[in-house]
């Protein structure tokens, strides 16, 4: 589902590679957890999935799509088969529940009528049946990032990302959040997940990958944050 | 659906920075309107070449003291010239009718000036008006000629006044040009800025390119449409207070200005102004922001 190849990749002015010759495999249905200090270079991983930055070295294949050489234009079509979850929730301030996550299939062209049905379905699936309309300042932090999974998982992508999904919660509301990434890695989604919050980690007993400047210092199955 | 959409995002766009909006379809509309004015120009000398160079002649003049055998000489010779198509003669009274007929609302000059007094001349049409002086080099040192002269470089003369005129206009247009075209690629930054949120948005859910950009881009079409046709309405203006208004006279003398090509103007300018606004905005969303 997902190979790292050997993937260096340094930021311009940037004096170490964030991450330095990392491979790692990643299969289809799995739950996995990227770990380490800040700036150990989970993230890198969560832009590289995304081509938002490509490597300097080695290969990222998602989908068996290497994503390294992929034309620009090829791009779009293929973030639509990845779902993603940030700290920040990214939502529209201007615009309810059901609009976010409307506006994420209006705007890869899919009509009104499919929101009309798949959006409601989806928010229910979150746990916010009833709170379609509201905005997000009406909503709490953990409904908030219930909408932005939803629009992360409303065109039912093969993969799920989310850059520290929890960073903003507090401990009660991030298990609730989990719950759900779990519900949905139980779909067959593949959830790749960066975040140090180690009390989740210890939670979910998942395969844990730690970072350490740049290099995968451990690989566990069924890890615990160490 | 996705027409709409877009279409009421450049709406609100547009109307988002209203004042960046009329800034910039104003600047647009003057530097069109200099583009269409030179275009207009160019249009109208090409016609007045056309009408003039047909039947543009070279005038002979001869001396008040030239013999009977001299022109007869003369006749004969640019008849069977074989750089001459036609070669009329016109005496004294024929000029003085025709200066009679050219002035004739100057009675005052007319009056003033004696039947006799005009000389007489060769009208010489050329095979080849641009031969002038070949014929010129070949008769100037001939008894009886007075002077040759090339109704051509009279013409040209206003060509060249006109030519000028178009240069300037053309000038103004073009720093016209650059100054709405930095309000273009200002007014996408903006707009880009205040929409950052949505792009980031519809660029992680995989919308595609054009559909990003497209809404930018059309904004600064329709603002480049708007400055066309404000620009057109004020060439429209232009035709009837000026040309047809208090430069009346002059435009006559010329030739008239026709309805028909000013309204060639208009899909002309509206071409270059969209055009131009549309390679302007995507540059700017290419280079200046990542959309």
């Amino acid at each position: 589902m997902i190979q790292l190849e050997h993937v260096t990749k340094t930021y311009p002015k940037a004096s170490r590679p964030s991450l330095d010759n990392v491979s790692v495999s990643i299969e289809k249905g799995e739950f996995v957890f990227f770990i380490g200090p800040s700036g150990s270079g989970k993230s890198t991983i969560i832009k590289l999935l995304l081509h938002e930055i490509t490597p300097n070295k080695g290969r990222v294949i998602v989908n068996n799509k290497d994503v390294t050489s992929m034309r620009s234009w090829k791009i779009p079509a293929f973030r639509r088969t990845i779902g993603c979850v940030f700290q920040d929730f990214r939502l529209l301030p201007n615009r309810t529940a059901y609009e976010n996550v409307a506006f994420a299939l209006e705007v890869i062209g899919k009509s009104k009528a499919v929101a009309r049905r798949v959006v409601p379905e989806v928010l229910e699936l979150v746990g916010l049946g009833g709170k379609e309309h509201r905005y997000p300042h009406e909503l709490s932090g953990g409904e908030q990032q219930r909408v932005a999974v939803a629009r992360a998982f409303v065109n039912r992508p093969l993969i799920l990302l989310a850059d520290e999904p929890t960073g903003n919660l507090d401990p009660d509301t991030s298990i609730e959040i989990m719950r759900l990434l779990d519900r949905i890695n139980r779909t067959g989604t593949t959830v790749v997940m960066v975040t140090h919050d180690s009390n989740i980690v210890n939670q979910m007993r998942r395969r844990v990958i730690e970072i350490e400047s740049g290099r995968i210092v451990r690989d566990q199955a069924r890890g615990v944050y160490g | 659906m996705r027409l709409k959409y877009v279409l009421s995002e450049v709406m609100v766009g547009l109307w988002r920075n209203v004042t960046m909006t009329i800034a910039m379809i104003i600047t647009m509309a003057v530097s069109l309107t200099m583009l269409g004015a030179s275009g207009l120009m160019y249009l109208q000398v090409e016609a007045m070449k056309d009408a003039y160079y047909k039947d543009i002649e070279v005038s002979m003049f001869l001396d008040a003291s030239v013999t009977d055998e001299q022109r007869a000489q003369l006749q004969t010779e640019l008849e069977s010239d074989p750089l001459v198509r036609k070669v009329k003669h016109e005496t004294k009274e024929e000029a003085y009718e025709r200066f009679k007929e050219l002035f004739a609302d100057s009675p005052d000059l007319v009056n003033a000036v004696q039947a006799d007094k005009l000389p007489e001349s060769f009208r010489i049409n050329l095979v080849n008006p641009e031969q002038y002086q070949l014929i010129f080099d070949k008769y100037k040192d001939r008894e009886g000629i007075d002077d040759i002269i090339d109704q051509r470089r009279l013409l040209e003369q206003i060509f060249n006044i006109l030519g000028a005129i178009q240069n300037m206009a053309l000038i103004a247009a073009s720093v016209m040009a650059v100054a709405a075209l930095l309000l273009v690629a200002n007014t996408i930054q903006v707009a880009a800025y205040s929409k950052r949120r949505e792009v980031a948005v519809m660029k992680l859910v995989g919308a595609s390119n054009w559909f990003v950009q497209a809404p930018f881009v059309l904004e600064a079409v329709v603002a480049g449409l708007l400055g066309a046709i404000f620009g057109f309405g004020a060439l429209v203006l232009g035709k009837i207070f000026l040309l047809d208004g208090s430069l009346r006279d002059l435009t006559d003398l010329l030739t008239p200005v026709r309805w028909g090509t000013v309204l060639l103007m208009l899909p002309f300018m509206a071409t270059v102004g969209s055009v131009v606004s549309a390679i302007t905005a995507w540059v700017t969303l290419r280079f200046y922001v990542r959309v």
